[in-house]
Parts: C-alpha cells; structure tokens; sequence
C-alpha cells in the first residue's frame, strides 16, 4: 500500500518582516500602497510516492525545500497546489531539541513530547524507562532540560521519536547527532524501525548514510524535483553535481 | 462498529493525556514549583482590592451598602478577565517552537493556559465568600447561581484568548494596544463606583460591555439578593457565544497561516 503519495505539490511561504511589524507598521504600509509581504515558492511541483517500509532519503543542498517538504508532510503545513495522502501514524522530527522546555526536567519533557506525538499516557508509562536508557539519560532524569548538553537534548529527541514505533517517521537532519557510538546505535535503530515496517523520510547531507540506508532517492534543487528513484544512481549523479560546483 | 469505538476513545485519551501534559507544565511554569507562586496571585487582587476600598469607600461607599463586596465582584471578575485573557494573548506565540515543529490542534495552548486561571479565580472566589460571610451577608442557595455568570465569562474569556492570541500573531502590538484597552475597559466596567448618577439612556449603554453584564449579575445574586431576569441571561451567552465563535472562525481560518507570522 502506498503510504506517502504527492501529486504536483507545490508549498509556498508568505514572507516578510513579521517579526517586529504591529497593527501601525500594516497601517502605514497600506496607506504608502508598499507591502512587504512576498509569495515565495520553497517547493514547485514535487511528486513521488513511497511504499510501506521503504527509506526516502532526500538530498538538496541548503535551501532546496527540504524542510519545507518534511513539513508539508507532517501536517504543518498545507500543499499550496497539487495534492497529497499520507497514511499513518506520523512521528516526526524536525529541528531537535526545538520545543522542549527548558523549565521542566527531563521526565517531564520526555512525557509532554510524548503527548505531542501522540501517544496515551499508559504507553508512555511503559516506554518511558527504555526511552531514557536508549538516549543513555538514566542520571539525568530529574535535571532540568537546560542543563543538558546539545548532544544529549538530542539524543532524548531521537530516543522518543523512535522508540514509540510511528508508522512513518520523518527525520529532518537529525541522524548526524550525538557521538559516534549513538550515531551508529540510532542507525541500527532505524533499520530496525524500517524492518518493523515503518515509513521513513530522511533528510541528510551524509551520503554516505543516505546510500546505506535510503531504499529511494529524491533530489531536490532550489525547490525543483530534479529526481526521484533508486538509491545509487541518483546519488551517483547529486556526488557528480557537488563535485561540478 | 466496535473498531470504532475504541479509535474514538483512543483519540480521546490522547488528547487528554496531551492536555494535562500541557496544563502541568503551563502550572509549573506560572507558579515556578513554589507553593508561595500561588499565594503571590492571590494577594495581587486582594492588595488591589486593600488599596480601592481604602481610597474610595470616602467616595462612593458612603452610599453604597457593603461597598467592600461590591468593589470585591467587580475586581473579581475583571482580575479573572484580565489575567486569563492576558495568557490566551500569549498561547500561541509562546509556543511558537512547538507550533511550527509538530501538527497539533492549536486551541489545546490557549485552553491549558485558561486552566490556570481558572484554579486561580477559583481560589480568589473562596476568599470573596468569606469577605461575603464577614460582611454579614447570610448565605443564600440563590447564592450558587453564580456558577453560571462564572461559566458564560469562562467561555467569553477563552473566545476573546483565541481573538488575540491570533492577533498577536499577526501584529506583535497588540499587546500594548491590549494594555490600553483593559485600563479603559477597567474604567468603564463600574469596578469602584456605581451608575445611580447616571440617565436610563446612559446604563443601557453599559450593557454593552460583557464585563458589566457579568459584574453585575454576581453583584444583584450576592449583595441585592434577587437572580437577574431572563433579559440578563440571555446577555451573559449572548457575548460569550458570539466571542467565542468569532474566535473559533479565526482560528479556523487562520490555522495553517499562523506559522508563516512566527
């Protein structure tokens, strides 16, 4: 069954100075006729679709629409033209570390994204021991999460992420975090996960590890699909188009 | 069928267990772990309160009998207003981390924030019976009727968080002009004096503000001794019915923009 099915999906962003513009800045940009809202298009025309089990890998370089696909099919965002089907259970990561709070302890956090990703109170009860044992945690418990080192907010991260068995995992950059020993611990844990069946998208600059895990390739080029399709042949071609540039 | 069932009730308790995530740490995060946080939001109002009934009772509570109560309902309610309107105001913004990272029902922000106010403006209720009792006011069963002003200004105050949570995202500010606009409304919702002096014409006219409507329904139940009229009534869930579903259109409307403004 196809899990992940995209059709000409277009994504674009409304962009501008948002960050600091009140209700006057509006007011006196509508009487000036000037507007600094602009449409900008992150993905043109994107379609694939993967089946159950497979691993996508998507390669680009920096600001190729990557993200914005990920978060496209995450639900965050809604496809601007064309359409999509996703079914599944989505667990998704995105940035680690973003959207735990710095306040809470370890614990507290481990449960609240745990509630973020969907699960019931029971499962995370049952979870929550291996969840820390596998991010290697187990002293820090009833830290705070700010007194955590980058490495290991990230390693909760993809701890929680993965040991709550989604049917479709999307992982944003995030399996180059942690130290050598975690990185190859999370690899084999997500072999694992994609034996059990679960969907994978994974966004790397490795590709070294998208041609040792992904089962499809999609390169993506300044938000154009450029291919989609077998793991080695399209990596073949996005090494030699690194190496031109 | 059964299938069914059990998904709904699956569907449920997930958004339950993520609620009280969200409430536990919205509680953890107000009050800082400490049991004395909790005791500072109570005494705001009442040093409020301390410093009105000293300053204007010379004023107006010469005339008005239990001058203290009627000043207490009406800061009780703008207090409840202010405090949970404020933290709507922030929901999303807050988490905005969160928001642009994991698809989640957005409301769930705003109605965990509105929990702590609620626990809040519970406790200051208790505190405003005992004045009540001190006063030398008998307790009447006409007296639990309050719960449903109490209601009617919950929902308004969660549909006027999910107005200006959205605005505040869209405009950052709002929270100044917010700031601007609960003085005025603090002015114009008859906390400290009465509106005797004032023509039939002109009290039709503080009707139309939700505040007034919902003071003075608690202050005719527990200092005048009568439950308001039907016309009462229906101006309570008017407002709060009517914000709350401008709120929810906005949210819908808005749903997967907001993150472009964040």
């Amino acid at each position: 069954m196809k899990k992940i099915e995209l059709n000409n999906v277009s994504v674009s962003y409304i962009v501008g100075d948002f960050s600091n513009r009140g209700l006057k800045d509006v007011i006196i940009q509508k009487i000036k006729g000037q507007s600094t809202e602009k449409k900008f298009v992150a993905v043109k025309n994107v379609s694939f679709s993967i089946e159950e089990g497979d691993l996508l890998g998507i390669v680009g370089t920096n600001g190729a629409g990557k993200s914005t696909l990920c978060k496209v099919i995450s639900g965050i965002m809604r496809p601007t033209e064309g359409t999509m089907a996703v079914r599944g259970s989505i667990a998704s990561l995105l940035e680690l570390g973003t959207g735990f709070d710095p306040d809470l302890t370890v614990k507290e956090n481990t449960f609240l994204r745990g509630a973020m990703l969907g699960y019931t109170r029971e499962f995370m009860n049952n979870t929550y021991k291996s969840i820390i044992d596998f991010a290697e945690l187990q002293e820090f418990e009833d830290r705070k999460f700010s007194h955590l080192s980058s490495g290991m907010k990230s390693r909760l991260a993809f701890s929680i992420a993965c040991l709550v068995k989604p049917e479709i995992l999307i992982l944003d950059e995030v399996l180059s975090v942690g130290d050598g020993a975690f990185r190859q611990k999370s690899e084999q844990k997500m072999l694992e996960i994609i034996k059990g069946g679960a969907t994978t998208l994974l966004v790397s600059h490795s590709l070294d590890q998208i041609r040792r895990m992904a089962t499809k390739v999609l390169w993506l080029d300044k938000g154009q699909q450029i291919a989609f399709g077998e793991t080695q042949e399209i990596c073949d071609r996005y090494a030699e188009f690194l190496d031109k540039k | 069928m059964f299938d069914l069932v059990k998904k709904c009730g699956e569907s449920i308790s997930k958004k339950r267990f993520l609620f009280e995530e969200l409430v536990k740490r919205d509680f953890k995060k107000k009050y800082k772990r400490t049991v004395l946080g909790m005791l500072w939001s109570l005494i705001s109002p009442l040093m409020q309160l301390a410093v009105m009934a000293v300053v204007f009772t010379q004023f107006f509570g010469r005339n008005t009998p239990h001058y203290v109560i009627y000043l207490f309902a009406g800061n009780l309610t703008y207090s409840f207003f202010k405090d949970s309107t404020y933290g709507g105001m922030n929901a999303l913004m807050q988490n905005a981390g969160i928001i642009t990272k994991i698809n989640l029902p957005k409301y769930m922000f705003l109605l965990s924030k509105n929990v702590a106010s609620v626990i809040n403006f519970g406790l200051t209720l208790v505190i405003f019976f005992l004045f009540v009792a001190v006063d030398g006011i008998a307790f009447h069963f006409r007296f639990l009727m309050i719960i449903y002003p109490i209601v009617c200004l919950i929902v308004f105050n969660i549909g006027c968080g999910f107005i200006l949570s959205a605005l505040f995202v869209i405009f950052k500010d709002v929270q100044y002009l917010y700031d601007i606009f609960t003085l005025m409304l603090m002015y114009l919702s008859a906390i400290f004096y009465t509106t005797d002096g004032y023509s039939e014409n002109v009290k039709r006219l503080f009707y139309l503000n939700p505040l007034y409507v919902y003071i003075t329904y608690i202050r005719h139940l527990i200092i005048d001794g009568y439950i308001p009229g039907v016309a009462t009534h229906a101006l309570c869930l008017f407002y709060a019915v009517a914000v709350l579903a401008i709120g929810a259109l906005i949210y819908k409307k808005y749903n997967y923009k907001f993150m472009y403004y964040m």
